[in-house]
């Protein structure tokens, strides 16, 4: 039952919030609750799974070579209990409404969707209901995109819907012929019916349409554009939870797929992934280089470092999972902060775009520190979080003697950095094109900065104490390519 | 029958690629459906069809006849099926609101979201 309750909880907040669509103010503590109850539900489940435990449940009775099983280890426990932090940091963050809100009040139902859907994909151990789970996260995207927003949102959803549903296409596809071949649907008999030998000349091809869908979905290279297309006609709040999760889940969904279920697959798909992730990782940090507006420089950012994760999972080790899962958790914290500090600048200065505004050091002082701790935790400067996630992984890469990988990983630090650093020097410390920075609205700050301070403080922790996260993230994923590197 | 299947998902695939990479954002929506429906027809070829054994079991046995066919793929293609409709029934909706706000159907003439810089060496400039 308390697997299921990530799923149930938000599901049961998103009517609820559909019944008070009228009442803007209780509508917005319903949502707050609701997602207060499903990090409580999160956090039992993590204590409940430990560190190298596995709950699960079978649904309606079926035993799982037939029915949908949802399985928690602590790979799916702990990205649930990120998934649950954010959304309630987030929900926090919309009350100091730095953006306007929606007029028709479907803004919480479609969020809690997305929450349930998240928290779906996350739990799961069934390829179909996979499927389910990744369209429901798709339609409340789109939702989101395009609820109160005008022309631009329409078009970016546009964008963002013609590229997400061929991959959800390519998915779809590759399960029919997965199940086509092996009769099996379930993650654990799918592990035990691929390593049949008559299937090993047909499987690596519809593994590759299967993690052709999830790459399209997380943005790798070469099909990234429908992510920078679309992001930035997101409010800062929003932008904050799609941008900081949704390309984090489909990574998830690879690292578990290859890592545990399809595991025993030819060299020649780790080498490829390996040099698609080091090709997202530059792609992705020149475009933010180029650009001057906040969120599509942040954007950009995403995309880049959605490299570091591939590269984590084209390493196909225990160490280059356990890496990957502490990357990916400092990487959504890191992330949704700098976003979240982006809005809080939008608001204070008056634009996203770099060269029109400035000045925020003076008149921010505290936005200055909270920018700082989640920069250089993104370029991964010793010692943040971002710097033991990059070390975990170059460390891996030249371990196993993948010089070019992990070099090029180190060099595309120096322009985060850059990027970084320019955000710094146009947005805080040169005076505001307009004089002083009084073109600043009066908005109540006190929520968002609230919840910007809390993301700050756990990236802190997990830069200056990182032992107990590295050891769980070792445990978590010890079950990975266990078998050894293919 | 397996042959004729396969025929018309390939005829299918290919009249939705076709349309998918036209400009005009209709015809883009009409192919990505037609490829769900090509995908549709995949999943429901998973579980061998032309097979008139029923998918029961009787009460001793816990395996269905080998040339039955199989019942969970039409359960599937059921589930996709009515996915990808709400998904279509969106994007319909989406393209017209889009075509009628931005007064064209072009895909390329549309550059709210990215607009295009007026220099290249100088990005683009949004209105907030």
């Amino acid at each position: 039952m308390l697997v299921l309750s990530p799923i149930l909880v938000p599901l049961l907040t998103a009517i609820l919030a559909v019944m008070l669509r009228h009442h803007q103010r209780s509508q917005q503590w319903l949502s707050v609750a609701g997602a207060a109850a499903l990090l409580l539900c999160a956090l039992a489940l993590m204590d409940d799974v430990g560190s190298g435990g596995v709950v699960s449940v079978a649904l309606g009775g079926w035993s799982p070579p037939y029915g949908i099983e949802l399985v928690a280890d602590g790979l799916s426990a702990v990205m649930v209990l990120i998934t649950a932090a954010l959304g309630l940091g987030v929900l926090v963050y919309q009350m100091s409404a730095t953006e306007p809100a929606d007029e028709s009040g479907m803004l919480h139902p479609l969020f809690h969707g997305l929450l349930a859907a998240v928290s779906g994909v996350l739990l799961t151990a069934d390829l179909f209901n996979l499927y389910v789970w990744f369209e429901l996260m798709l339609i409340t995207v789109l939702g989101l995109l395009v609820v109160g927003g005008g022309l631009r949102n329409q078009e970016a959803a546009f964008k963002y819907f013609a590229l997400n549903m061929l991959g959800a296409l390519l998915f779809l596809a590759a399960v029919a012929m997965l199940y086509g071949a092996t009769g099996q649907l379930n993650f654990a008999g799918l592990s035990e019916a691929v390593r049949h030998e008559e299937l090993k000349a047909a499987l690596p091809v519809y593994i590759a349409i299967l993690i052709s869908g999830f790459l399209l979905k997380a943005a790798a290279f070469p099909l990234f554009f429908w992510l920078p297309a679309s992001y930035h006609t997101l409010s800062a709040p929003l932008l904050a939870l799609i941008g900081g999760l949704i390309t984090k889940v489909s990574i998830y969904v690879l690292l578990r797929l290859m890592g545990q279920v399809f595991v025993d697959q030819p060299g020649v798909f780790y080498e490829a992934l390996g040099w698609i992730a080091v090709a997202t990782m530059v792609s992705g940090v020149l475009g933010a280089a180029y650009h001057w507006d906040l969120r599509r420089i942040l954007a950009f950012h995403i995309v880049s470092q959605i490299g570091y994760l591939l590269l984590a999972i084209a390493l196909a080790s225990p160490a280059g999972g356990s890496a990957g899962l502490f990357f990916m958790i400092h990487n959504i914290l890191a992330k949704a902060s700098l976003f979240l500090i982006a809005g809080i600048m939008w608001r204070t200065a008056g634009h996203y775009d770099l060269r029109r505004i400035g000045g925020l050091y003076p008149a921010q002082p505290l936005l200055a520190m909270l920018f700082l701790i989640a920069g250089f935790s993104l370029v991964g400067v010793p010692p943040s979080s971002g710097f033991w996630g990059k070390f975990l992984l170059v460390q891996e890469s030249f371990t196993q003697g993948h010089y070019a990988w992990g070099g090029l990983a180190l060099a595309v630090g120096f322009l985060t950095l850059y990027s970084m650093v320019k955000i710094w020097l146009e947005g805080f410390w040169k005076p505001h094109p307009l004089g002083a920075a009084s073109a600043a609205r009066v908005v109540q700050l006190g929520p968002a900065y609230a919840s910007v301070i809390v993301l700050a403080i756990l990236l802190l922790v997990m830069g200056l104490y990182p032992e107990p996260l590295i050891r769980y993230s070792s445990a978590a994923t010890a079950s990975l390519w266990a078998g050894g590197v293919p | 029958m397996t042959f004729l299947v396969l025929m018309a998902i390939s005829v299918v695939v290919a009249a939705a690629v076709y349309l998918s990479l036209s400009r005009d954002i209709f015809r883009v929506l009409v192919g990505l459906t037609m490829l769900g429906a090509a995908v549709n027809l995949i999943v429901f070829a998973a579980g061998r069809f032309a097979s008139l054994t029923p998918p029961l079991l009787a009460s001793a046995e816990d395996a269905q006849a080998a040339a039955a066919a199989n019942p969970l793929v039409q359960a599937l293609v059921l589930t996709a099926i009515v996915i990808s409709f709400a998904l279509l029934c969106f994007a319909l909706v989406l393209g017209a609101r889009l075509r009628g706000a931005a007064g064209s159907d072009d895909a390329q003439e549309m550059h709210t979201a990215e607009p295009i810089p007026p220099d290249p060496l100088k990005p683009p400039e949004l209105e907030d």
